[in-house]
């Protein structure tokens, strides 16, 4: 019986072949935490009694919730964070060295791999065909000693994906529209596997950002074939070697399919306070926007600068309005200072973050006002996510963010694109 | 065994944020600190009100969004009797078992405010003592119950040498 993308890997993991809804203890890979959930692991790891990392080239501490920190307490669960990195041999990932997520797919994450983050974004590795999934502090401690967890097979929903997208709509806008449509918990415990021409025809970046959000229809994980996309973005970054092929079998068994027109979507937005309260971009004309947040795990990465760049480049950002922008690592940034978008973002009256999470979390950086509304490209809208119960946060594409940050209300960069 | 306690009537979607806010993140190395403030963004007066045994009841997707522990975390140590849901989401159901945190699925639309409940985890049911209902509770899977009963995954592992669950 054929096997999904999510179905093989587990299977490979477990030495026996596996299917959807199945107990497993399955061998990690990789293992990463953050300063957020870091310093409980650490707490957690030392009541195993262990006295070694499983694998301590491969368990990765980035600290990236609150980079550079703003508090003594957090500057103290940083060096909880460094002294474990000293003391076993994990791997360290510093203020300044960018987003987890951005960092594990940039350097860490391979094909066919099985990653565990104590990060609920953790499924944004699943782009680069490794089977990539978010847990607590104490799952990731026990993954860290032993080199394995345990995990029930998760049933697979294919998103099927055909036709090429409108000018200035983009893959943000499909998977904002995917989570309107089946809501917050629609994939609950379930894989997601997208496929399709579209998606075969996108690139890395905008899988990633498809990958990245699959937490928010509350799926384990979301998956994608490997193709010739994978092997360049490897290659690039050193890792061509790491290249495997990851696709599913032709009779794999799907719980459901989900079919999207991509000539249909339109720009699309989620409103305050689910990801799944999504309306289009037509509908949110009259919303002014107090601050505009272009930068995190969703959507920070250099095509997504690229393009709100070339939306700012030459314009003003609204004077009612302030535009923060934050590479998602100092990869990215390092590459658009040398395309020049950090100019472009700088002339057009942006605040430069550095690469990490603190505005999309609420922890500094961009905490709203009471009353204010934030267009932001993260991946999460709940109430109080930045900083204020009193806030309002709106998501969108770097697209929609960019041109709202000119006009200081949502609107629809198909106007300029 | 069965567990008594007040209900705390909550909404669908409470997401990890409202139970542990990210404003709050440099609590997170106070966790006695950080359980006073426990579901404050869903309900600023809720630490305050309960009493220790008290439920937290709520509807769908129950933790969604960020796999921060400490939000399991604050509501046991906060003396929550029990979570009970319609709902969870996948991360924090995983979390809460970890810890020690008793979860409960089940159909809470008849229960209100301040409700009286008794839970019997033996016999599956909630029993809305202010209601004289009955409700049953859709079982733990065993996998949860083993680690529930062993006081959750780090005493599991420190019993068997290794996971025990398959």
């Amino acid at each position: 019986m054929g096997q999904t993308i999510a179905e093989k890997i587990i299977s490979e993991h477990t030495g026996r072949d596996v299917k959807a809804g199945e107990l497993v203890i399955a061998k990690v890979d990789v293992a990463a935490v953050q300063d957020g959930t870091g310093p409980l692991t650490v707490q957690e790891f030392k009541k195993l009694g262990k006295e070694k990392l499983a694998n301590p080239k491969r368990t990765i501490l980035f600290i990236d919730h609150a980079a550079p920190s703003p508090r003594k307490e957090l500057s103290n669960s940083h060096m909880v964070l460094r002294e474990f990195s000293k003391e076993y041999g994990a791997v360290i990932s510093d203020v300044g060295e960018g987003v987890c997520h951005q960092r594990l797919i940039e350097t860490y994450v391979n094909p066919g791999e099985i990653l565990v983050g104590a990060d609920s974004h953790t499924c944004t590795s699943g782009a680069l065909g490794a089977f990539a999934t978010g847990m607590g502090s104490t799952d990731i401690a026990v993954a860290m000693g032993l080199g394995k967890t345990w995990l029930k097979v998760p049933p697979t929903f294919k998103i099927e994906v055909e036709g090429d997208f409108q000018k200035g709509v983009s893959p943000k806008d499909l998977i904002l529209h995917l989570i309107g449509l089946i809501g917050a918990d629609g994939a609950t415990y379930r894989a997601l596997e997208f496929t399709g021409s579209t998606i075969k025809n996108m690139e890395m970046a905008d899988r990633f950002t498809l990958a990245n959000m699959a937490v928010e229809a509350g799926a384990k994980a979301g998956l994608f074939v490997t193709d010739e996309k994978t092997k360049a973005y490897l290659k690039e970054r050193g890792r061509e070697d790491k290249f495997r092929k990851i696709e599913p079998d032709s009779d794999a068994i799907y719980e459901r399919v989900i079919k999207i027109n991509a000539n249909e979507l339109i720009p699309t937005v989620s409103c305050p306070h689910t990801v799944d309260n999504t309306k289009t971009v037509d509908k949110l004309k009259d919303i002014k926007v107090d601050q505009v947040f272009i930068g995190t795990c969703t959507n920070g990465r250099i095509e997504d600068l690229r393009i709100a760049a070339k939306i700012l480049a030459g314009k003003h950002v609204h004077p009612n309005t302030r535009l923060l922008v934050s590479p998602a690592s100092r990869d990215v940034l390092k590459q658009a200072l040398t395309e020049g978008l950090i100019g472009i973002f700088v002339e057009s009256g942006a605040a430069l973050v550095t690469s990490g999470c603190g505005p999309c979390v609420g922890v500094h950086g961009g905490i709203l006002g009471d009353g204010e509304v934030c267009l932001a490209t993260q991946n999460r809208n709940f109430q109080g996510r930045m900083g204020n119960t009193k806030g309002f946060i709106y998501l969108s594409s770097p697209e929609v963010a960019a041109y709202s940050a000119i006009k200081g209300h949502i609107a629809d960069p198909r106007e300029v694109l | 065994m069965i567990k008594k306690g007040k209900a705390f009537k909550f909404g669908d979607d409470i997401s990890t944020d409202h139970i542990a806010p990210g404003r709050l993140f440099h609590l997170r190395s106070d966790l006695p600190e950080f359980a006073k403030h426990v579901l404050e963004d869903a309900d600023p007066d809720f630490a305050s009100k309960m009493q220790k045994g008290d439920f937290v009841v709520a509807g769908n997707n129950f933790g969604l969004g960020s796999s921060r522990e400490h939000a399991p975390q604050i509501i046991k140590i906060a003396g929550v009797g029990a979570v009970i849901a319609k709902s969870f989401a996948r991360i924090f159901y995983r979390n809460a078992i970890n810890i020690g945190l008793l979860l409960i699925e089940c159909n809470t639309d008849g229960i209100d405010a301040d409700d009286e409940l008794e839970i019997d985890i033996k016999q599956g049911f909630v029993h809305n003592v202010t209601k004289s209902t009955k409700i049953e509770i859709t079982p733990l899977p065993d996998v949860m119950i083993k680690l529930l009963n062993e006081g959750g995954l780090i005493e599991h592992i420190k019993k068997h040498g290794d996971f025990d669950l398959v």
